[in-house]
């Protein structure tokens, strides 16, 4: 098949077993996002594919072909790199045109196409600018245009925003996905930040401690979280205990009797209190102007609903409010 | 933090210390030596105060101008082979585990333990021709019979690069080891080859640090004058053994004394221009 695909991909850091068994496909164009905790193997997994570390087993297939023990420099591919490592020594654009140097090609086409990726990336007329006089967001720009400068089959990226102020990463999250979409090109991306990997992501690769939890596109993984940990890592949820076929105290409807109902905060409905109806107490009201958050009290436990200030109830601390959990917002969790 | 500018004589206070021992330790050996390189040489009296260039004019001949050439270029021949040998070693060191780590530089410090004098009898004897390293080489079959390879040029070299060596690594660790990994590392996803990484992005990157150890060396070499005794020919004589046997073995201290402001005058010109040679590519 075209496109990557891992096959059982595991690594060793003596005893400690940082990548386990990571299997995947990812097909042409598509933009993956690795997500997880620090500490999870996404930058091991990273690093394997980019040949800047031998896996200890497994397969890592480009178009059918085996890239391991083929070293870093024969596998056509383009990456970004935490500290970006932009050569201090050249300028914007030769650190762009380094790539093309290094396979000789003429001095007018490496021109030609330093001034068309500053175009791509939005910083014409930089090209004879040091790199030490750029700002944070433009040494961003140059070093994603100096790894996509000989169209690589494969663009990786090493936490590529996390430089950036939380404004500008988030222009730029939606500048690379944009720039990605019009390139085409196969993207994995190792983020630790939900919001980044939804913004950009075709497919959402969630990892802890070095296994694939779930590997899905982000709006799947944020409705039907395969586990507690996928479910808490994702944005917020509720984790509510069922037992006996007893969900708060009543009977639970679905078909499953025994684990953990994962409920979104906004999926919680909060009415007056009635006949048939979970009754709780209001332990805390946030109000953030945008949204508003509502801390129940309910069954010894302490659940979270969001609301819009549209749908603003007015409830104070202390007050009684009946607790609607709707079933198809309800998402039951191997125990 | 902001530095206040010094108001009172008290604020001078910290620069009274290393100001003495400048004065004490080198500005009055320094300005004494200047002093004597004037004077008037007394065959019977050593030397009595006076004012005459004669000292400096013995120097402008072929043969004293011969020897400060032939000292320059082995100094910088010494700066450029031990920077050559200690860059690629440092640059592989960095890369291994710690403990690795220290056990090279232990090794390759344990060198500053050894004395001049030792070093020039150890290497005098490793290449001579009855006990020397040649012998292994017959051993082994390379060569038909056993050589001499001191006295001369390669044995001033080789003991002097020996003994060059452990600075160099010293100066160029800490430079390497700061060296962001993820610079080759880049440098190999966009197809360099590792030879390739390390010529195009470690050497330009380290190009200040690689201008300041090639001076370091080069100073450090031109003081040697044991070595050029013991392992070369007195065609391998240096300025600075010359120096030694003119202040030492001729009794002549004024002569002595111009060549040393000479060859302190020439080394501070080189230095200079290299420092202006490495500002300047490193501008580009």
């Amino acid at each position: 098949m075209s496109g990557l695909e891992l096959r059982g991909v595991g690594k060793l850091f003596g005893s400690f077993r940082a990548v386990e068994n990571v299997s995947l496909a990812v097909p042409d164009g598509r933009f993956v996002c690795l997500l997880g905790p620090s500490g999870c193997g996404k930058t091991t997994l990273l690093r394997m594919i980019a040949g800047l570390e031998a896996p200890s087993e497994g397969q890592i297939l480009l178009a059918g072909e085996d890239l391991v023990g083929m070293p870093t420099h024969r596998r056509d591919l383009g990456m970004v790199f935490q500290s970006l490592a932009l050569f201090p020594h050249l300028s914007v654009g030769e650190n762009i045109a380094y790539p093309l140097r290094l396979r000789r090609r003429p001095r007018a086409e490496q021109r030609a196409r330093v001034a068309e990726l500053l175009e791509l990336v939005r910083l014409p007329g930089l090209a004879d600018r040091p790199v030490a006089k750029l700002s944070g967001g433009q040494r961003q720009r140059v070093a994603i245009a100096r790894a996509l400068a000989l169209s690589p089959r494969l663009f990786l990226l090493d936490e590529p925003l996390s430089a950036l102020d939380a404004k500008l990463r988030e222009a730029m999250q939606i500048e690379l996905r944009q720039l990605q979409q019009r390139l085409g090109i196969t993207t994995i991306a190792v983020t630790h930040d939900q919001r980044e990997a939804m913004t950009m992501a075709d497919l959402v690769v969630v990892m802890g401690e070095g296994r694939i939890r779930q590997a899905a596109p982000p709006v799947e993984i944020y409705r039907r979280p395969a586990d507690a940990f996928v479910a808490n890592f994702i944005g917020t949820t509720n984790l509510i205990p069922l037992q006996d076929g007893q969900l708060l105290g009543r009977r639970w409807p679905g078909a499953v009797g025994e684990g953990v109902v994962s409920i979104r905060p906004e999926d919680v409905r909060l009415g007056p209190v009635a006949e048939g109806v979970v009754t709780g107490r209001v332990a805390f009201v946030r109000d953030l102007g945008a949204t508003i958050e509502t801390f129940v009290e309910v069954g010894g436990m302490t659940l979270t609903a969001t609301a819009s200030p549209r749908e603003r109830q007015g409830l104070a601390v202390g007050d009684a409010v009946g607790v609607e959990l709707p079933q198809e917002a309800c998402v039951v969790l191997k125990a | 933090m902001r530095r206040e500018a010094p108001q009172r004589l008290r604020d001078y206070a910290p620069i009274v210390w290393p100001g003495a021992m400048l004065v004490v330790f080198f500005l009055i050996p320094f300005a004494t030596m200047i002093a004597v390189s004037f004077f008037h040489r007394d065959p019977g009296a050593f030397y009595t105060p006076g004012f005459e260039l004669a000292n400096y004019q013995r120097f402008l001949t072929a043969f004293f101008g011969g020897i400060l050439g032939f000292s320059l270029f082995l100094a910088v021949l010494v700066a450029l082979v031990a920077v050559a040998i200690a860059f690629p070693f440092v640059w592989s060191l960095v890369r291994l585990p710690r403990r690795a780590q220290v056990g090279w530089l232990i090794a390759v410090l344990s060198v500053l333990s050894l004395s001049e004098v030792i070093i020039g009898f150890a290497w005098s004897t490793l290449f001579s021709r009855t006990a020397g390293l040649t012998n292994l080489l017959v051993l082994v079959g390379v060569m038909d019979h056993p050589v001499a390879l001191t006295p001369g040029f390669g044995a001033v070299l080789a003991a002097m690069v020996y003994q060059a060596l452990p600075y160099t690594v010293l100066v160029l660790y800490p430079a390497l080891a700061r060296l962001d990994p993820a610079l080759t590392e880049a440098a190999r996803t966009m197809g360099a080859n590792p030879v390739q990484a390390f010529l195009t992005v470690v050497v330009p990157t380290c190009r200040n640090t690689i201008v300041a150890t090639l001076v370091i060396v080069f100073v450090f070499a031109l003081g040697s004058y044991l070595l050029p005794q013991i392992l070369g020919r007195p065609r391998q004589w240096t300025l600075s053994v010359i120096i030694t046997d003119q202040a030492i073995y001729q009794a002549n201290m004024p002569f002595a004394a111009a060549m040393a402001v000479l060859l302190v005058v020439v080394t501070l010109a080189m230095v200079g221009l290299a420092a202006r040679l490495g500002r300047r590519e490193g501008a580009q």
